[in-house]
């Protein structure tokens, strides 16, 4: 059931004007013994009714459980103005903003956009979008080794503390460039890295080290002393890149403030403020830097500017650093970026407001402290570590982690994230996080189900 | 066609190469290249110290349209560029061959002038 | 006017807090921000209004016809976008556990399986999140199938001079050098270069097919022969795949990888920008270095292969599944258009650019490849205006949005002087396409009595031709609450 709106009246004419008999002679270049049979492995077209009857049939396989679970995305409430506006087809279905002046709305929303982000980052410039969370960090990574000139080693200090799905994709994506990221162990008493870690580690390397990345609160949800480290990685010619959730952005320090004189480059991703969990994506990745990287930047960057009359529009520029000018010179190979869900996400952050956002992300943190008590009163659960954390913790078990989950799920209840995989020396150990979303009822259901599934 | 000076060297690749009694050589791109380029917004200078061969990429020079690679039309080290650049690329549309210069080099002692192209050589190359 | 100025103070938004206050106090506060970010305060009807109005400045495909070459501007039907903002789906974490997630696990393999027939394909990956991420894909692929293979010589990738400016970029990301191959006259890859280039350095070739020149490659049984001859891999680069969806499949000509733009041909939307998403398939040889995740079925149920499955995988792209949004769109807009659809999407994709390009030639435009077929899309170029009456393809493209049409692509492929790249998708009526070449004529008219007018233009948009040159000098990238100067 294609979208064609052609008449056999029509057809009849264009074929005419073409000079062809038909439809087919127009593929006549095309070799014949190439062209294809019939589809086998797609089945019939269908109507919207029947398309619909479908998907609800398909989403209404999801038991609509209470989620406990945040690793990297998180439940939060969205103000039903956001995705009603961002789905207006004049956001929905326009292109890039390449013909400037045929979209100043994407691009004025694209230059409030990067000004929210640099004022959450206190950072100087911010680009139009990455991916996600996890490429950003990988484009900051290709970014700290292009900006670094200071350094030739290729060598990036990561602390396992880091996101392991994010430390994965930048692997798949840096290492093509020779650039090896450099794993530092984090302390098992308190889940953060030390600093004398960080110092060893980069000793070991020979003392010539590009970047070190430093994600707060960290994938345990603790905070790292970002302060000491920042300045250490200054005094030694390294870049220092923050990987940040920007919710939490509202309470903690920005990674402008770290140190003497903050973090090089700000990344994460933006799902927190304004995307759905929506299985995964599509969220987006932000990216922000100080001035002197500002070249460096891959991807789109708005600027304003003014029109012939003088009056203030809005244009893409730097665009000499993208694929479709500098083609393998390029600072990235990304076109498409993620501008749907930057559009939502500029609306939520109007909304909200700094004051808004202050008091989800509070909420997130009273929460978790408040799940974490209960959880850990319960027999066979304990805190794993003993730092301050944000909105996620680590909690340990007396019982097999997978099984306990499993339990919980049929109980309706996303108990948290499994760690034994990636971090197999917790033994069995979950990751929690309440959000704003979660009622004390839901903690309470919780820290209930929990001791019935362990006991 | 802009005017193309006597007393210059050039390459291929637009570059201009200017020898200076102290045996220094000043490198610049050619009114015909910015030309192409159009209205230069950002040049990237290269370091000074570095040292560099005949044909390396060394610079950058960036209009709203294009970038375009400056490449070493001889051997040697950096020993100075022009910082005025970094605030007014526009210099270099202004005045390609003067004010808009892009960086000096102290040529290595073996370097060999002759790869260069004279005026006349390097306005015919252009008018094809 | 900025959201900034909107801003006042001490204005807030309380339906949309927590009602209670919550405490931070056991939080150091050496951790604690030093002062509250400048984001604007407004009311939460400013902000409607604001965006509302701001949305109304854009050109759209739900605005307006958008031929824009290359990029497949196609209606996004509504139903893709509501289906795949079901509670369901949206709510769903994405780790959340498989037994739980069979509904959305069920449309994303069906999705592969679509896809690899579609295409011809062994096996199909969803988990990069646009073309250019595809393409990383694809070549990381092959360079992971050649050094599986100890033949760790291949250090080039081949591309025609045509190609679109993510090619030899993702070539570079991956570790690659790059050499261009040239296009002859008619289009076609030039393969006696091609001949001469190929040998025990080449690790693949990338190649649009329809070409970014508008025209299919006839010799590319001929291409793959001689690449694959050589020991490299072909690359396909789905970018044009709706010229001949349905009707040729890049596996049948011998591509051994590929990446499909789904927000060009399985018409997600654009959203400005993206998400996008860029599948990738590939022969059998290069199973094994798909990027994860991928789904697979055993007996009644989906679930994710991981590592353990894959291990010689090229890895993950992304924190979870891509652009899993995205995928579900594509996902309903090929189960609504099925078997006979798809095909029809090429064929009237097909006769919409033929019909323009004979309109163009009739009109008195001249093409840059007078001789071929069009496949979806086809060039004018402009040079004889831009020589005979100073009005260049850009004022061509601006004076077109005056009349209440996107412009073309313009200035790409690169080779063509003063270039439009028209595609017209299948989803635009006769009388679109009629509008759009006659405003194409009157402008050249207006050129003929005053080229001004034409290079003034445009006139009727929310702001005349901006100044590019002064925002790259002077960059102004975010607005600061004191301006900093």
């Amino acid at each position: 059931m294609p979208f064609i709106p052609h008449t056999e009246q029509e057809i009849a004419e264009m074929l005419q004007a073409i000079g062809v008999d038909n439809i087919n002679a127009l593929f006549e270049e095309i070799p014949s013994h190439l062209l294809a049979g019939e589809l086998a492995g797609i089945p019939e077209g269908m109507t919207e009714m029947e398309i619909s009857r479908l998907m609800h049939a398909r989403a209404s396989q999801h038991p609509q459980s209470i989620c406990f679970l945040g690793a990297g995305a998180y439940e939060h409430h969205i103000p039903s103005a956001v995705w009603e506006i961002t789905t207006r087809g004049e956001y929905y279905s326009a292109y890039t903003p390449y013909q400037a002046e045929a979209s100043q709305g994407t691009l004025q929303l694209t230059y409030e956009y990067q000004s929210m982000m640099t004022a959450m980052t206190g950072m100087d410039v911010s680009n139009a979008s990455l991916y996600d969370g996890a490429s950003a960090l990988a484009e900051a990574v290709l970014m700290a080794v292009r900006g670094n000139r200071k350094s030739k080693s290729r060598k990036i200090l990561v602390p396992t503390t880091v996101h392991p799905a994010y430390r994965k994709t930048t692997h798949t994506i840096v290492r093509g460039q020779h650039i090896e990221l450099c794993e530092v162990a984090y302390d098992a008493t308190s889940g953060v890295v030390s600093l004398d870690a960080i110092k060893q580690r980069a000793e070991a390397e020979g003392g010539d080290v590009t970047a070190v990345v430093i994600q707060q609160p960290n994938f345990f949800g603790n905070l790292e002393s970002v302060d000491e480290i920042t300045d250490w990685a200054h005094e030694h010619d390294i870049l220092v890149i923050a990987v940040v959730n920007p919710l939490t952005l509202a309470i903690l320090q920005s990674p402008g403030e770290w140190g003497a004189t903050g973090a090089d480059i700000a990344c994460g991703d933006g799902q927190p403020l304004g995307a759905p969990l929506s299985a995964g994506g599509p969220y987006y990745g932000f990216i922000c830097c100080k001035q002197e990287l500002v070249r460096q930047m891959p991807g789109r960057i708005v600027g304003r500017t003014v029109d012939l009359d003088g009056k203030t529009g809005f244009v893409l520029t730097l665009q000499a650093r993208e694929q479709h000018i500098r083609r393998s010179k390029a600072t990235s190979n990304i076109c498409t970026n993620q501008g749907l869900v930057v559009t939502a996400s500029t609306i939520h952050m109007s909304i909200l407001g700094a004051r808004g956002l202050e008091n989800a992300a509070s909420a997130c943190h009273a929460n978790t402290v408040s799940l974490v008590a209960q959880l850990s009163a319960v027999k066979g659960v304990d805190c794993a570590f003993n730092s301050p954390y944000f909105h996620e913790a680590v909690l340990k078990l007396s019982k097999p982690a997978s099984e306990v989950l499993a339990a919980l799920a049929d109980r309706n209840i996303l108990g948290g994230y499994d760690l034994s995989m990636s971090y197999p020396e917790l033994g069995s150990a979950i990751l929690v996080c309440a959000t704003e979303m979660r009622t004390e009822e839901e903690i309470g259901a919780y820290a209930k189900a929990l001791a019935e599934v362990i006991a | 066609m802009s005017e193309i000076p006597s007393e210059l060297m050039y390459t291929k690749s637009h570059e201009w190469v200017r020898l200076e009694s102290d045996g220094t050589a000043t490198i610049g791109i050619t009114d015909h290249a910015q030309e192409l380029l159009g209205d230069l917004v950002f040049v990237e200078l290269p370091e000074v110290g570095s040292d560099l061969a005949a044909g390396d990429a060394c610079c950058v020079v960036e209009s709203v349209k294009a970038a375009s690679d400056v490449y070493m039309p001889i051997t040697g080290e950096i020993i100075e560029v022009n910082d005025m650049l970094v605030d007014e690329p526009e210099t270099i549309n202004d005045s390609a061959f003067d004010d808009g210069w892009l960086f000096r080099v102290q040529p290595s002692s073996e370097v060999e002038f002759d790869d260069l192209l004279d005026a006349d050589t390097y306005e015919a190359e252009i008018a094809d | 006017m900025l959201i900034f100025e909107h801003s006042r103070t001490g204005r807030k938004g309380a339906p949309q807090s927590p009602k209670q206050k919550a405490s931070v106090a056991d939080i150091p506060a050496s951790f604690l921000r030093k002062e509250r970010a400048a984001l604007p305060e407004v009311s939460e009807m400013q902000a409607v209004r604001h965006f509302t109005r701001l949305s109304q400045k854009n050109f759209s495909i739900d605005t307006h016809f958008y031929p824009l070459g290359s990029c497949t501007m196609k209606y996004n039907p509504r139903a893709c976008n509501k289906l795949a903002m079901l509670p369901g789906f949206l709510s769903r974490h994405p780790m959340a556990p498989e037994a739980q997630s069979q509904g959305f696990l069920a449309c994303m393999y069906e999705l592969q399986s679509m896809l690899s027939n579609v295409t011809g394909m062994a096996a199909f990956s969803l988990a990069p999140m646009a073309g250019a991420q595809g393409e990383f894909a694809g070549v990381a692929m092959i360079e992971a199938y050649h050094r599986s293979r100890g033949d760790d010589a291949r250090k080039e990738i081949l591309l025609p001079n045509s190609a679109h400016g993510t090619n030899p970029a993702t070539a570079t990301m991956c570790g690659f050098s790059v050499r261009e191959i040239p296009s002859l006259e008619n289009g076609d890859v030039d393969i006696e270069a091609l001949k001469k280039a190929v040998g025990p350095q080449t690790a693949g070739f990338m190649l649009t097919n329809p070409s970014t020149l508008g025209v299919f490659e006839r010799q590319i049984e001929t291409i793959a022969k001689i690449v694959h001859g050589a020991g490299g891999l072909l690359y396909y680069d789905g970018a044009n795949l709706n010229a001949i969806l349905g009707k040729i499949r890049p596996g049948d000509m011998g591509f051994d990888v590929i990446h499909s733009n789904l927000h060009k041909t399985f018409s997600t939307p654009h959203g400005g920008g993206g998400p996008g998403a860029g599948a990738v398939g590939v022969a059998e040889r290069l199973k094994p270095f798909l990027p994860l995740p991928v789904v697979t079925k055993e007996g009644e149920n989906y679930r994710w292969m991981t590592e353990k499955d894959l291990p010689d995988t090229i890895g993950s792209l992304s924190a979870f599944m891509g652009n899993a949004g995205v995928l579900l769109r594509a996902y309903v807009y090929m189960r609504m258009l099925g078997r006979e659809g798809m095909v029809r999407v090429a064929e009237f994709a097909t006769l919409n650019a033929n019909y323009m390009m004979a309109e163009a030639k009739r009109r008195g435009f001249e093409l840059a490849i007078p001789d071929r077929r069009a496949s979806h899309e086809f060039i004018i170029t402009l040079k004889n205006e831009a020589r005979d009456l100073h009005v260049s393809a850009m004022d061509f493209a601006k004076r077109l949005l005056d009349l209440g049409y996107h412009a073309p692509t313009t200035y790409f492929p690169l080779l063509v002087p003063e270039c439009l790249l028209i595609e017209p998708t299948e989803t635009e009526a006769k009388e679109a396409l009629d509008g759009f070449m006659a405003a194409l004529e009157q402008i050249r008219e207006e050129a003929k009595i005053n080229a001004d007018l034409v290079k003034g233009a445009p006139y009727t948009l929310p702001v005349k031709r901006l100044d590019d040159v002064r925002a790259a000098r002077q960059l102004d990238l975010a607005w600061k609450a004191s301006p900093a100067e």
